[in-house]
């Protein structure tokens, strides 16, 4: 049953991708994005980790493309022209990194495929909130801290970017008077 | 996973489906017939005795209805967009613990400490899952995409700016709720619903997170778009709002999931701060029943007493959210903006703080929540003492005040 319900989700997940890449309207790519992060959740949840899910579907489903469907429907940019790409190198170099990426990954299963997998004590508490809360405050404190204040440092930016332009809007109103 | 336990979540899911697209279909009633009272009228009284058919009659209209796609609009996410709205109102309900019958006959385990390790199977809760809350925040926060798409696809200025309204305003209040039910969960220490139900023994949840409360009533009324926060179907702007071209039954889904919504965000209110369907005196009802029929029936008494509870509760809290309908005209979209951004979220952050420290600084569990409370109630004084708010009065400039110079 987990292999049939793994075989089915990656299936989405690629059907996904591809599909994103080929659409040719920017709102359906987003919506083919979110059935590859749907088939995701899913796999996470077969690999006994439902916080993982819920943080994928929140984060990535609920607030990311979100915002990204927001953006498209407010700028009205969902159609692609077809102009050839301004930057001609873009297309041959993504090809040359997605390969390198699908190298990686082969070597990788290739490498772990014999090797029997880590199994017993660890899966029991494996991936549920209250180990992954202690690793977080402990073992991994100074990373978790250093991403917050990553996080504040954009979100002091976004306020002064702003403010910036909203002085001058209104400069510019009180000179035009 | 045996084929019982498969037919058991099959009639479960089925169960819940059927109940909760009813309750959709009586609610409108409730509704309707209570805005009237409110405002003095009499309401759908026709159809049946107290207007009791009225439902049936508006499905079978809307059934008959004839179903059009307009050419302009973007057929395939058109149509997909009243199902992306429908099937996150409905999968919500999946963690909902609506009562506890534990069908091993043993009525004592819904009470047990939730890490005691007697085998619990409820049936009146279709998963219990140990990241539950997180669960129910995911499905509210992708309940966005209905209404959003339905907007842009509908290729029609109207609908487009009651989905870009929906999808700020929703990603705006996600941010206040997440803080709010954060704040329950920290009191708690737990991710699962039934484990919040099962920790409110002595106290309900409303006590140490009062203030909790106050911001989960009100960001869940923004989320799930309804009155005084429905700007994305603000008729006299909007025409009809996202949902303008749409008729028939796309439109009914539409219409269902908001009041499915509605009820859901209602139950999980119920769940988070009334103690769920506990009521006092249920533990003594377990024993005396056990006392007199055997543990079957006291396991049966106590599963359908923590039902009836729990939807008591439920309709108290559906006729708060009537009775809000009915009082409080729709906010203007910058206030609703600033309430969201510059009100809710720093008093839910606040709220944050005060229960981390309060736990921490206090051990004794009641005596914690006290304070809380009391910290609660003086925050929201002193937050709803300050009226910074500008009214329309200070909008105007008079022309005595205008500077002379700029006259000439």
């Amino acid at each position: 049953m987990d292999l049939a319900l793994f075989l089915i989700a990656g299936a989405v997940a690629l059907i996904g991708a591809v599909a994103m890449l080929m659409a040719r309207n920017a709102v359906h790519s987003a919506l083919f994005l979110l059935l590859n992060f749907a088939a995701i959740a899913v796999l996470f949840l077969l690999l006994q980790s439902p916080f993982l899910f819920a943080i994928q579907l929140t984060v990535y489903a609920g607030a990311i493309m979100v915002l990204f469907l927001f953006v498209v429907m407010l700028l009205g940019a969902e159609q692609v022209e077809d102009t050839p790409d301004r930057i001609a190198w873009q297309r041959p170099l993504g090809l040359l990194l997605g390969l390198a990426l699908l190298a990686v990954a082969v070597i990788a299963g290739l490498r772990t495929g014999t090797t029997p997998l880590p199994g017993g004590e660890a899966v029991a508490t494996f991936g549920n909130p209250a180990s992954l809360g202690a690793l977080l405050f402990t073992r991994y404190m100074l990373p978790f801290q250093i991403t917050g204040v990553i996080l504040l440092i954009a979100v002091i930016g976004v306020v002064v970017l702003n403010q910036r332009g909203r002085q001058s809007a209104e400069s510019g109103q009180a000179t035009g008077d | 996973m045996n084929w019982l336990d498969i037919l058991i979540l099959v009639i479960q899911c089925f169960v819940i489906a059927l109940a909760v697209t009813t309750a959709f279909a009586y609610l409108t009633l409730f509704e309707r017939r209570l805005l009237a009272r409110f405002q003095n009228r009499v309401g759908p009284n026709r159809a049946g005795p107290d207007g009791f058919l009225q439902p049936l009659a508006d499905a079978v209209k809307l059934f008959f209805k004839e179903d059009i796609v307009p050419s302009a609009a973007d057929r395939a996410v058109y149509l997909l967009a009243p199902a992306m709205a429908v099937i996150p109102a409905i999968i919500i309900w999946a963690v909902v613990p609506f009562g506890c019958l534990n069908i091993n006959w043993d009525w004592r385990a819904c009470f047990n400490d939730p890490y005691a390790t007697t085998p619990l199977r409820n049936i009146l809760q279709i998963a219990e899952i140990d990241v539950g809350v997180l669960y129910l925040l995911a499905v509210t926060s992708i309940g966005v995409y209905g209404i959003t798409l339905a907007g842009w696809s509908s290729n029609n200025k109207y609908s487009m700016l009651g989905g870009i309204r929906s999808s700020a305003q929703l990603v705006s209040y996600e941010l206040a709720l997440g803080c709010a039910v954060l704040a329950v969960v920290m009191t708690y220490g737990t991710l699962s619903t039934h484990e919040i139900v099962v920790l409110q023994t002595s106290l309900w949840g409303i006590v140490p997170q009062f203030l909790g409360f106050v911001l989960f009533m009100i960001a869940s009324t923004a989320e799930v778009v309804r009155a005084p926060f429905d700007l994305v179907e603000a008729e006299q702007e909007l025409v009809g709002g996202y949902n303008t071209e749409y008729g028939s039954m796309k439109f009914a889904l539409f219409f269902m999931t908001e009041y499915i919504k509605l009820i859901a965000v209602s139950a999980i209110a119920v769940t988070f701060f009334f103690g769920g369907w506990r009521f006092p005196g249920l533990q003594t009802l377990g024993t005396g029943v056990e006392a007199l029929a055997g543990p079957i029936a006291a396991s049966i008494a106590v599963g359908l007493a923590s039902l009836g509870s729990f939807l008591l509760k439920l309709v108290a809290f559906l006729f708060l959210s009537v009775w809000i309908r009915a009082s409080w005209p729709r906010l203007r979209y910058d206030r609703l903006m600033d309430l969201g951004w510059k009100w809710l979220l720093p008093l839910g952050l606040i709220n944050i703080v005060y229960t981390a420290v309060v736990y921490v600084l206090l051990p004794n569990q009641q005596v914690a929540a006290f304070v809380l409370f009391g910290l609660s109630l003086i925050t929201l004084a002193i937050a709803g003492s300050f009226s910074r708010v500008p009214k329309p009065v200070d909008n105007v400039t008079y022309v005595k005040d205008l500077p002379r110079s700029a006259g000439d």
